[in-house]
């Protein structure tokens, strides 16, 4: 167990409470209530329905797709599939919401409670609660900064489905926030219900931030809107978190309010274009009727989902003997743990394992490359691992050929041949260079039988540079055992 | 008056089939018409150049015998539909200048059966009236004037006035409207022809400005009972772009008209009995029972306990949902546009000068029985009222095939009349708005005149979806009333 | 329940329509009899009833995912009271 996370401030030690609304956009080819696409980043208003543009007379209908993510979705959070939900309207003006209000859920969502576990960096895991998760529209976006006087309008996000999912307040570090959006933009992915790009906007969070002493009921809470990096997010908490102590220690108290995150100072701040009350008016929107699931259904979309990131983890640390941090670490992504697994087929798993979290993310790291842009293929990644497994290559060298398979993208083998950095595992062309060393090092034999045990390392170290490094490092330490001690 | 503007709908087809007359000749003698009787301000806008291009084209099918359902015949529609290429108002100032890009559903069905549009009529802004007396461009004159007041002008109901006046001007051969409390029925009843609400789902919504989604319904209006049977028939149909629509087939109604009604059991609600009813509505009523008695039908007492909260449950439901429907109306994207100095402030000036009175008042308490502390006394209370009233009648259908009724509490009244006191004015639908609630089938078929000489309708209200019943009902009534008295305007000619 | 003249404002308010000072007593007036009327709702008891959204009984149809619609950026902007460049214009926005 890590110790829990505490802010110091002058009347003592502070926790902190969060709980996070994440909106993931679901993938889909057309919006949740009409056949407009949802490609990303086209011409001003050209992926726009009369539907997306609320003209009159328009109606909503329902893409079955987008109701089959979610259900994905909840079934991969071990949540509650309501058989029966219910789309409500959240009515409000605002000049990217072309309706006067957003189609959501409200008391009657798809997807009810469920878990998730967060894989903490000790190998442990902690479960947070899921509220919810409901499916509703996306909004239309405002240009503030084409003219001076106005703002441009452009619907084509409007309509798009989008999921929102609520966690439970049990997460109490900026850490434990990040490790959550992690954790679930993973299991997005997997599930294929959403790509997880937070730099486009497909995920997005609004963080509920309170404080209270250790012990103490839960304080007022502040919610931070729209943050779209893990880093953001942490920082927010931080400076809210802080600057909520700060108003309790100086005898003040909490407004429940919407707040806004600051990227470039880093402090968030009161919301105030949303100051004049909100009150929704949520009704059940009579244009639809309730969505009704057959259990059957629900079942099939279970039976089809894969094998997801817990299980696997599971399964790597059972089937490979990994660690839970190195288990964690390769099944993150989808894509990372099918290549980890194509490595490690027939070979020795944990040093399959090493090799990959070590050399290969440590140089796709340094490259700012991706995986999948890795120039070292798991198949030649493997054959490396062969090379040290069968003793034709050392430790050590396996390094240099790693380099050079990065930078060319060639096989090990072929490598190891060119150069010529075969280990060399003969026991005469060893005690050759062996016995050349003692006879060069009179002196230091003598020390070292003089009781001098540290001198032994140095003549490994001198084999091996006469060797350039390419004796196989056991041959040499058993046969100068033999000749000194023997 | 040409000769031609007395054929029914009926009529109009049969002789259409026989090239005795010509679609081009019939949309002529309506558009002759359309002109002389504009000082009932029925039309917003009318559309004479397009009616005699679709005429000869209606034309140019029939010769080749491909005629459809309504090939040739021109309609009115309530300028609640939109329409593609061709003005769509609402009645209300907000939608200056639209024209949609797309067309109603509904009104493609009657396009594609060959109808022909002579134009777009007048109603109460957004459809919210029993009147006509919202819409931003001025009221609709009934053409029926009463014997003790000839020089008085009437209303000719609402919200679809404008189609309730233009069928009995015969400036139209038969007309669309909406209904989503009695906007059919009551100005069918007013103006002395038949309108027809059908099951709610049975007409697709789509493309007809909304005023309340769990109500709304289109439905047609016409001269007889026939005419809107033959009419509904080519509106209706499931729709897959409204989520809404029903997917239960409807029956040939043509059928099932004059099947008679011998051995069917017909309810009459003791609660439609009203206090301050006028009696010349009860003695209606009262021949309305007798008369399918006399045709052979079973009449039976029958009580639907809450129909006396019908009322303030629709009205707390329609002006809610219309609250909601009605925030597109933003000047952003069509229509009014008022400025103001930040956006807040144009969308606070637009919707201010665009939305009428009634208008405005109805939006402020839909916003207010959904907002927050008030939804479970109000909105959840009347959706649960309206389970109660669903439930009373679908009580009442396990002993009746179908439920007779006055359509409105009294004849046409003057205009201007009820509208300092818009609680009074929402009476006129105290017989309209429970199936509206419920969702049921009904008609409204002219059975007589009022003692100062205006016509009176009687309404039939049937099962869901049992279309058939309910037309089947109101040819029998429409047969006993023989009804041919017309508005003074049309037998001056 | 009686609205009085800063209840009305702020409905006004929620619903962004401007109701000038000199318009909103005799609006009170009017949504408080219309409230009267409606409040007849209290005498039914209505314990354990389902409230009834919709009258058909039907579930919600799903459609294909497919893309079918959108692409005609002049057709959605056509009836728009000012736009540039395809986008709708509006005040500037403050956040
Ligand atoms: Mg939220
Ligand atoms: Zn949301």
């Amino acid at each position: 167990m890590t110790e829990p996370y505490r802010i110091q401030g002058e009347t003592g030690a502070w926790e902190v409470v969060l709980g996070l609304e994440v909106h993931a956009q679901v993938i889909s080819k057309a919006k949740l209530f009409s056949g407009s696409s949802t490609t990303f980043g086209a011409e001003a208003n050209t992926q726009v329905s009369l539907v997306d543009a609320a003209m009159p007379g328009m109606l909503p209908v329902i893409n079955r797709e987008c109701v089959e993510q979610a259900v994905r979705t909840g079934l991969a959070l071990k949540a509650q599939i309501n058989l029966r939900s219910v789309f409500d309207r959240k009515n409000y003006f605002y000049a990217d919401l072309p309706q006067g209000y957003q189609i959501s859920q409200y008391k009657d969502p798809i997807v009810g409670e469920g878990e998730l576990l967060l894989d903490l960096p000790d190998g442990s895991t902690k479960a947070v609660g899921i509220e919810r998760l409901h499916l509703e529209q996306d909004a239309g976006k405002s240009m503030h900064d084409q003219h001076p006087q106005k703002s441009y309008i452009d619907l084509n996000r409007s309509g798009v489905a989008l999921m929102e999912i609520v966690s439970k307040p049990d997460l109490s570090s900026p850490e434990e926030a990040g490790l959550y959006v992690k954790k679930l933009r993973s299991i997005l992915r997997y599930v294929g219900t959403c790509d997880g790009n937070m730099q486009e906007g497909s995920m997005r969070a609004d963080v509920n931030v309170s404080v209270r002493k250790p012990g103490d009921p839960l304080g007022t809470r502040c919610e931070i809107k729209n943050m779209n990096s893990v880093r953001f997010i942490q920082q927010a908490i931080e400076y809210e978190a802080r600057r909520q102590i700060e108003i309790l220690e100086g005898g003040g108290q909490i407004d429940q309010e919407t707040r806004l995150f600051d990227t470039s100072r880093g402090e968030t701040r009161s919301m105030r274009s949303k100051e004049d009350a909100h009150d929704y008016r949520y009704f059940p929107d009579p244009d639809l009727l309730p969505l009704v699931l057959e259990q059957a259904r629900v079942d099939a979309l279970g039976a089809d989902l894969p094998e997801l990131p817990d299980t696997k983890k599971a399964r790597f640390i059972s089937e490979y003997g990994l660690s839970a941090y190195d288990a964690a670490i390769l099944v993150e992504e989808r894509a990372t743990a099918d290549w980890y697994e194509q490595l490690a087929k027939g070979r020795d798993a944990k040093i399959a394992a090493n090799w990959m979290i070590t050399e290969l993310f440590g140089a796709l790291n340094k490259a700012g490359k991706d995986l999948s842009e890795s120039p070292v293929s798991a198949d030649n990644l493997g054959g490396l691992v062969d090379l040290i497994g069968d003793g034709t290559i050392s430790g050590r060298i396996a390094k240099e050929v790693f380099a050079e398979m990065f930078e060319t993208g060639k096989p090990a083998g072929e490598i190891v041949e060119e150069k010529g950095l075969k280990q060399v595992s003969d026991t005469g062309a060893i005690e050759g260079i062996i016995d050349e060393v003692l006879a060069e090092n009179a002196d230091k034999v003598e020390q070292y039988k003089g009781g001098k045990d540290k001198l032994f390392g140095f003549f490994v170290g001198q084999t091996m540079k006469k060797s350039q490094g390419k004796a196989n490092p056991g041959m040499v330490n058993e046969l100068l055992r033999k000749k000194l001690d023997g | 008056m040409s000769d031609l503007l007395d054929l029914t709908l009926a009529e109009a087809r049969k002789k259409l089939a026989a090239k005795d007359i010509s679609s081009t000749e019939l949309t002529r003698a309506y558009i002759a018409r359309m002109e002389a009787t504009a000082a009932l301000n029925a039309y917003i806008t009318t559309t004479p150049d397009k009616a005699l291009q679709m005429a000869e084209q209606a034309d140019a099918r029939l010769a080749k015998g491909e005629a459809g359902a309504l090939e040739g015949i021109p309609l009115a529609i309530k300028d609640l539909f939109c329409t593609e290429g061709v003005l769509t108002t609402a009645a209300s100032h907000i939608l200056d200048g639209f024209i949609p890009p797309y067309e109603s559903t509904v009104t493609t069905n009657l396009w594609q059966a060959g109808a022909v549009l002579l134009g777009k009529t007048n109603l109460d802004e957004f459809a919210m009236g029993s009147s006509n007396g919202t819409s931003y461009y001025g009221p609709v004159e009934n053409p029926w004037r009463s014997t003790d007041e000839p020089d008085k002008k009437l209303v000719p109901g609402g919200s679809s006035g404008g189609s309730a006046a233009v069928v009995a001007a015969r400036s139209a051969l038969a007309a669309t409207g909406t209904d989503t409390g009695g906007s059919i029925r009551q100005p069918a009843s007013f103006s002395g022809i038949v309108g027809m609400k059908p099951t709610y789902g049975r007409c697709s919504r789509w493309g007809i400005v909304a005023f309340a989604s769990s109500l709304d319904q289109a439905g047609p209006m016409a001269r007889t009972v026939e005419d809107a049977a033959i009419m509904l028939q080519a509106m209706a149909g499931h729709d897959p772009k409204d989520s809404t629509s029903a997917p239960e087939p409807m029956a040939d109604l043509t059928a099932s008209l004059d099947q008679g009604v011998k051995g069917m059991r017909i309810g009459v609600p003791a609660e439609y009995r009203v206090d301050g009813m006028p009696e010349e509505i009860n003695k209606a009523w009262q021949q309305g029972i007798d008369w399918l008695k006399a045709e052979g039908a079973e009449i039976v007492d029958i009580s639907l306990p809450h129909t006396k909260y019908a009322l303030p449950t629709y009205y707390i439901i329609a002006p809610a949902e219309a609250s909601s429907n009605l925030a597109r109306y933003d000047g952003v994207r069509y229509g009014l546009r008022v400025d103001g100095g930040s956006l807040a402030e144009m969308y606070a000036n637009t919707r201010a000068e665009g939305f009428g009175e009634e208008v405005r008042r109805r939006v402020l308490i839909g916003t207010y029985v959904l907002s927050a502390g008030y939804y479970d006394a109000y909105y959840l209370k009347a959706q649960k009222v309206r389970a109660l009233l669903r439930r009373d009648f679908d009580q009442a259908f396990e002993k009746v095939d179908a439920i007779l009724t006055p359509t409105a509490p009294s004849d046409a009244f003057a205009i201007g009349e009820n509208e300092d006191d818009p609680v009074k004015m929402y009476l006129n639908d105290v017989f309209t708005v429970p199936a509206s609630l419920a969702g049921l089938p009904g008609i409204s078929v002219p059975a007589g005149l009022s003692e100062r000489g205006l016509p009176l309708g009687l309404q039939v209200l049937g099962r869901m979806f049992d279309e058939g019943s309910v037309v089947r009902v109101g040819r029998a009534l429409e047969r006993a009333a023989d009804f041919r008295a017309v508005a003074a305007m049309v037998r001056e000619g | 329940m009686s609205l009085d003249k800063a209840t009305v404002a702020s409905i006004a308010n929620l619903a962004r329509i401007k109701v000038p000072d000199d318009r909103l007593e005799a609006m009170v007036g009017d949504l408080n009899a219309i409230l009267g009327f409606v409040e007849q709702l209290d005498e039914v008891d209505t314990t354990g009833v389902e409230p009834l959204a919709s009258v058909t009984g039907h579930s919600l149809p799903q459609r294909e995912d497919a893309v079918t619609d959108g692409g005609y950026q002049a057709r959605v902007t056509a009836n728009a009271p000012e736009s540039v460049h395809g986008f709708y214009v509006v005040p500037k926005v403050v956040e």
